[in-house]
């Protein structure tokens, strides 16, 4: 009954329920539920109704940070499988995130790294306090689609637009959308310093990722 | 009696004290290198940059932390009192947005900005202390911090809360307030400035606020703790728990304040919000907001200590019935909580936009909780039997010598900015316009106030020699008044 099973597991999402979301996965995986069919039918469409309810101020953090870790759960159960098939889900981007230069403060990044996670895009978090150079050489190690860049306090802000000058150093700006976004950041700020796109919260960051997906693989597809 | 409002009963405060004495032992507080020593000498151990300060030492330091303390004004006058039930306003801080004059829009702050603010700030007896109330965006940003104090320092006479933004510049703000005060002993001796110091939620005292913690000890130049609890995210849920925490923050920054300088002069304050589980954001007009405001400052005051919050801002991007609503009602809990220094008049959007306009609206709201907690008094021996008297029950009270002797004092007359119908009252129909009027008036009616010219000259030579550095071109926001000086 694989529509009553992928109604199930997108439920999990929903509930936030890391146990049932793993159970749903292991029993896919038994009764030979194609992973990726599980992944495309079951879950991720649990992740676009948190993803709506969040954005009609039905769902809270907490409750988005619950089904993100559901949605970890189900991977961590799936992942391995499609790895076994030689596939992999179909991934929407690499993202390299941190909080800028001076700036401790990540709870925001943080929220933002999970619902890309639990979105498709592959994470990584370099942490905080860090440089522009610093983005720049994980950007090129990881041939980073996008770098967000976070800022809690209005001094520390200024350094986003290090990162973008040491990606133009390091030659990678055309290669590398920059995003960037924290409590003082403002669209105008992100027009000023050259960002490519502002979010003004996490679940913004998502659709602006998707956004900047989209804008690059048009880019790419431009003749020069 | 003085009206007073108070949200935590003392066995809740024992309770609060208790849990964070253990959390600064147990799991302990993050500490930068430069204060490790210092607090291993003093038997605390540290473990891979977490310092576990045990209740007995933290305890010892607190006792040794001054219950008052006063700032002063230009001419060394001691203006704002830090301690006990005392309350005092100043405008918020450090903002990069100012909405604009005209268009009532967000842009980037310049010089010209603070300026105007800090004008309008200085004609307005609510507020006791100035704030450098802006990042100036036409000055690079190394020097933004000594800066926006240059521009204050300039042009008022109050009080400053201020804040360096490293732990290096903190020392170029100290000796330019030190060239202002005549001496560095001076300064010490009538400090006209107290600095913010940041402890990062949670229980994390940075490279930066670590320094400047130990170095204004030293400089005894007093300094604000702003511990800055978010409930939900960076701290516990529940309020109460998120006052655990400020806390916590509180007792281990003055323990290694007091351990560099004892005696040295601190205040136990902060900038707690609740986390919007919605949008993620910090709303500083939630009613839970203003809660955690007074219930940290109550712990505070159980000590003994002088107190400071973040109040009278509302989250609004323009001025309208949310923001001041938000900003009404904090103000009037903040003083009804007796707290020493109340931060955040004129701003609003989440704290990232200020407006002079709002800050002239917000000193109705400031004046208005000024005379609530003057409360209500017996004036003469009979309450109300020999009005009665006199006036019988034809009830013509106006005519009384009572009435006319008296009614100053009972009433608050407001400004033209509270439209009460006074025929004189500016034409505009709405309070951005008649705040817009008000704004205008008291930047016509402003002096700059005098200082000995000697000194004048030498912070303008430190302004020159140290903006030249750093590329600065004139000196925005004071070119044009400095040649009246030389």
């Amino acid at each position: 009954m694989p529509d009553q099973t992928f109604c199930a597991m997108q439920q999990s999402i929903i509930d936030g329920a890391p146990d049932t979301a793993s159970d749903l996965a292991q029993r896919a995986v038994a009764e030979g539920i194609e992973p990726l069919d599980a992944i495309t039918n079951g879950f991720v469409p649990g992740m676009h109704a948190v993803g709506e309810q969040f954005g009609q101020g039905k769902m809270f953090l907490p409750d988005m940070m619950a089904s993100a870790e559901a949605m970890r759960a189900a991977m961590a159960v799936l992942d391995p499988e499609l790895k076994k098939l030689g596939t992999e889900r179909p991934m929407a981007g690499v993202v390299v995130l941190g909080t800028t230069k001076g700036d401790i403060h990540e709870i925001g990044k943080i929220l933002v790294g999970t619902l890309l996670s639990a979105h498709g895009f592959r994470v990584h978090d370099l942490g905080v306090d860090v440089g522009g150079e610093k983005f720049a050489v994980k950007a090129r190690e990881l041939n980073a689609d996008i770098v967000g860049v976070s800022a809690l306090l209005t001094t520390t802000m200024r350094n986003q637009r290090g990162v973008i000058e040491a990606l133009v150093k390091a030659g990678l700006r055309s290669q590398v959308k920059v995003m960037v976004g924290g409590a003082p950041v403002t669209r105008q700020w992100a027009e000023e310093i050259g960002a490519d796109g502002y979010a003004k919260d996490a679940m913004s960051a998502v659709a602006l990722a998707r956004n900047l997906m989209e804008r690059k693989a048009q880019s790419v597809a431009e003749p020069v | 009696m003085r009206p007073k409002l108070e949200l935590l009963d003392n066995r809740l405060i024992d309770r609060i004290l208790g849990e964070a004495f253990q959390l600064i032992e147990n799991p302990g507080v993050r500490v930068a290198p430069y204060v490790v020593e210092l607090l291993r000498a003093a038997g605390a151990r540290v473990t891979d940059g977490v310092a576990h300060i045990p209740e007995t030492l933290a305890r010892r330091q607190l006792a040794l932390a001054p219950h008052e303390f006063y700032l002063y004004d230009r001419n060394g006058k001691a203006a704002v009192h830090y301690g006990g039930d005392d309350v005092h306003f100043d405008p918020g801080s450090s903002c990069l947005n100012i909405l604009d004059p005209e268009t009532q829009q967000a842009r980037p702050a310049m010089a010209a900005d603070l300026v105007r603010l800090v004008q309008v700030a200085e004609m307005l007896p609510q507020f006791a202390a100035q704030s450098t109330a802006m990042v100036c965006n036409d000055v690079p940003p190394e020097i933004g911090d000594w800066y926006r104090l240059l521009l204050v320092l300039w042009h008022s006479e109050k009080p400053v809360v201020t804040g360096a933004f490293s732990a290096s510049s903190l020392h170029t703000l100290l000796e330019l307030l030190a060239i202002e005060n005549g001496s560095r002993e001076g300064l010490r001796d009538k400090p006209r400035a107290v600095f913010d110091v940041c402890p990062s939620p949670p229980l994390n005292w940075s490279e930066f606020a670590s320094h400047n913690l130990v170095d204004l000890a030293r400089a005894g130049v007093p300094a604000e703790i702003v511990s800055m609890p978010l409930a939900g995210a960076t701290a516990p849920v529940t309020l109460v728990g998120s006052v655990v925490q400020h806390a916590a923050e509180c007792i281990s920054g003055i323990t290694i304040h007091q351990l560099a300088q004892p005696g040295a002069p601190i205040v136990w304050g902060g900038a707690p919000a609740i986390f919007d589980m919605r949008t993620g954001k910090t709303p500083m007009g939630a009613i839970e907001t203003a809660m955690l405001d007074v219930a940290c400052a109550e712990v505070g005051k159980y000590l003994g200590l002088p107190t400071h919050t973040y109040m009278v801002a509302g989250d609004g991007r323009v001025i309208d019935a949310q923001v001041e609503m938000e900003s009404g009602m904090s103000t009037v809990l903040g003083a009804l909580a007796g707290i020493n220094m109340i931060s955040g008049a004129g701003m609003l959007d989440f704290l990232a936009c200020h407006s002079i306009e709002k800050l002239v609206i917000d000193a109705e709201a400031i004046a208005s909780a000024q005379r609530l907690i003057e409360g209500i008094e017996p004036r003469s021996e009979s309450l109300a039997i020999a009005a009665f008297a006199q006036a019988g029950l034809q009830g013509d009270f106006l005519k009384l010598k009572e009435t006319r002797a008296l009614f100053r004092k009972e009433q608050h007359f407001p400004s033209a900015v509270i439209d009460r119908g006074l025929a004189s009252c500016g034409a505009a129909p709405d309070i951005v316009g008649r705040a817009r009027e008000r704004v205008e008036e008291l930047l016509a009616e402003y002096q700059r106030p005098s200082s000995l010219a000697d000194r004048e000259q030498a912070m303008l030579n430190f302004a020159e020699a140290e903006g030249g550095r750093a590329g600065l071109e004139g000196l925005p926001g004071i070119s044009s008044t400095a040649s009246a000086t030389r």
